[in-house]
């Protein structure tokens, strides 16, 4: 398999603070690698150093088999582009946001308003042209900047959260996006992410880091399939948890993740097992509603973040679980920091590891 | 009161009639002072840039030096020129001194940090993450320093009105090294220096005249910039209201 590019023992400090540390780590043509980590771990500081943007303290990176010179990385930052986990579009319209790139290769006229079209079209944002690209919604927004990165066609597309705040409508179109340029145009792809849901259905490889290392490396059989030492640290993920399962008799198990928080989940476990619960299939509510959902737990408002058109709340429930819900629900609830309430999610929305 | 609606009715006379004095100082103020900013855009957005995009020592002093000097009294300014222009001066050999080039040299000096502090102000305010985002879509250190300019631009602009407001309405300068107290005769005769020699020969109605002009101007300029600003948003109004006027007028018909 083709080796793209190559970090060794590449360090990157600001300061006395080591936000990299000696890594090692090869990305292989065509495939999609996901870096997963909680905040803080180093995802972004290794994707600006696969950018470019960034030159490692020390340590060597290679690109299609050369060693990058960081002093001119002109060259090399033409084969490679980064969409930033904060959306960042340029004061103008779509259409001037899509084909800068293409501008700057000094790509003629005709084929930029074509190729400008193409890739607008491939993240359903067509005839979008003319519009503010600023005055879009978050959803848009973000899918204006994947175009942008896409309709360059560099051998390496590197994704900083991609989806971290958008709906799930949007998430699922840029999902599918990336899926659809990494099989046919068989682009290959570094993405940085903290949705363990979104780890498991995309990526070919993944690398686990934590504290600007990178812990394990592997295919998802790999990495999800054996009980990982280090999966159990990744409780700053979002609902990433650790315990001990113990299989019913009505074929499903229960996973003790502490603090007397017991979780129900489908699959048949005994021993030690993590559970990973996505933050949109939880359900949350003022009291406890009768469903047949197998999770209910009751818990207070810890932390609420507004991202748009969503809120993401943290409720403590004697673990504490990330929540996601719209803006409109938050409102309509009349929701506050230490309110009461209830999480629910079903026994087969809890994902074990 | 009848001396000044005199002087008054006269002013609006001169101006109808296209009295060529009026208009000579009205285009010189405009030349001079027009030069003198594009000389302070040419160094002043390359240094405002330098400063507010690079990292240095030392770089807050330099900003809050270019803040003070926004605010030197003219008359300073022109002092210090004159003592450096004038025969007996270190760059007296030039023999500049009482002609066009000395003022807009004086009047570009002036709206430097204006151009300069607003212009910084501009820069920073722009995302930070441009410049980045620049270069991963494959542009150079130049390129990208010009997107972030591009981003900055309105303000930017707003500098280079503020430094035009700043020069046309100067006195300080042009009096002391235009020939206002030496003998620069017409040719460096500008708005602000004319209003004051004609109130000193009682000719109230060219001061007056010169006057309307100096405020139409301003406010001229201010005018046109801040529709040029508006323009792409009444554009894109007028282009997104088209079908729904063509819309109603259809309905209206039947």
């Amino acid at each position: 398999m083709t080796v793209i590019a190559e970090l060794k023992k590449v360090t990157k400090a600001y300061g006395n603070k080591k936000v990299v540390d000696d890594i090692n780590l090869q990305i292989h043509e065509g495939e999609i690698l996901a870096l997963i980590g909680p905040n803080g771990s180093g995802k972004t500081t290794i994707l600006k150093i696969l950018a470019f943007l960034e030159n490692p303290t020390s340590g060597k990176v290679k690109f299609q088999g050369e060693n990058v010179n960081f002093k001119n990385t002109e060259k090399e930052r033409i084969q490679s582009t980064l969409v930033f986990q904060r959306t960042t579009l340029f004061g103008t319209s779509v259409y001037n946001n899509v084909a800068y790139g293409l501008k700057m290769r000094k790509v003629p006229k005709a084929i930029i308003k074509m190729e400008v079209k193409k890739a607008l079209e491939l993240v359903k944002l067509e005839g979008f042209e003319k519009r503010t690209a600023r005055k879009l919604s978050g959803g848009e927004q973000q899918r204006v900047a994947i175009a942008r990165a896409l309709v360059l066609k560099t051998k390496l597309l590197l994704l900083d959260e991609p989806t971290a705040n958008l709906d799930p409508k949007n998430a699922g179109i840029l999902e599918e996006v990336i899926d659809k340029v990494n099989r046919k145009n068989k682009v290959t792809i570094v993405m940085a992410t903290h949705n363990m849901f979104q780890a498991k259905t995309l990526p070919h490889r993944i690398a686990l880091m934590d504290e600007g290392n990178i812990t394990e490396v592997g295919t998802l059989i790999e990495v999800f399939g054996k009980l990982s030492k280090n999966l159990a640290r990744f409780a700053t993920v979002d609902n990433t948890f650790t315990g001990t399962a113990t299989a019913t008799s009505a074929g499903t198990s229960i996973v003790d993740i502490g603090n007397g928080v017991q979780v129900e989940v489908t699959a048949q476990r005994q021993g030690e097992a993590s559970i990973f619960v996505n933050p949109q299939d939880i359900i949350l509510s003022k009291c406890a509603i009768e469903s047949s959902a197998r999770n209910v737990f009751k818990g207070k408002i810890t932390e609420i973040t507004d991202l748009d058109s969503l809120v993401k709340l943290k409720v403590d429930v004697g673990k504490s679980f990330t929540v996601q819900i719209t803006k409109r629900s938050f409102l309509e609830m009349g929701l506050n920091l230490n309110a009461e309430v209830c999480i629910t999610f079903k026994a087969s929305n809890a994902q074990v590891f | 009161m009848a001396d000044v609606l005199g002087g008054i009715i006269e002013a609006f006379e001169l101006i109808v009639s296209g009295n060529p004095e009026i208009y000579g100082i009205v285009s010189r103020s405009l030349l001079f002072s027009g030069t003198a900013v594009i000389l302070a855009i040419l160094w002043g957005t390359p240094l405002a840039m330098l400063i507010a995009l690079k990292e240095f020592r030392g770089k807050s002093i330099i900003k809050t030096f270019f803040n003070s000097l926004m605010g030197i009294p003219t008359v300073v300014l022109g002092l210090i020129l004159f003592l450096i222009f004038s025969r007996g001066g270190p760059a007296g050999f030039l023999g500049i001194i009482y002609t066009p080039a000395v003022i807009i040299i004086g009047q570009a000096i002036l709206v430097t940090p204006i151009s300069i502090s607003i212009g910084v102000s501009a820069i920073e305010a722009v995302d930070p993450e441009i410049m980045n985002l620049s270069k991963t879509l494959g542009a150079s250190e130049a390129q990208a320093q010009i997107a972030v300019l591009k981003e900055a631009i309105s303000g930017v602009i707003l500098s280079d009105v503020a430094s035009f407001n700043r020069a046309i309405a100067e006195l300080g300068v042009v009096l002391l090294v235009g020939g206002g107290i030496g003998g620069g005769g017409n040719r460096t005769d500008v708005l602000t220096t004319a209003i004051s020699r004609y109130i000193q020969m009682n000719e109230l109605g060219f001061a007056v005249a010169l006057g309307i002009f100096l405020v139409a101007i301003i406010f001229a300029v201010n005018m046109i910039v801040f529709m040029a600003r508006k323009a792409p948003a009444t554009v894109e109004f007028v282009r997104r209201s088209y079908p729904k006027i063509k819309r109603l007028i259809r309905e209206r018909r039947r």
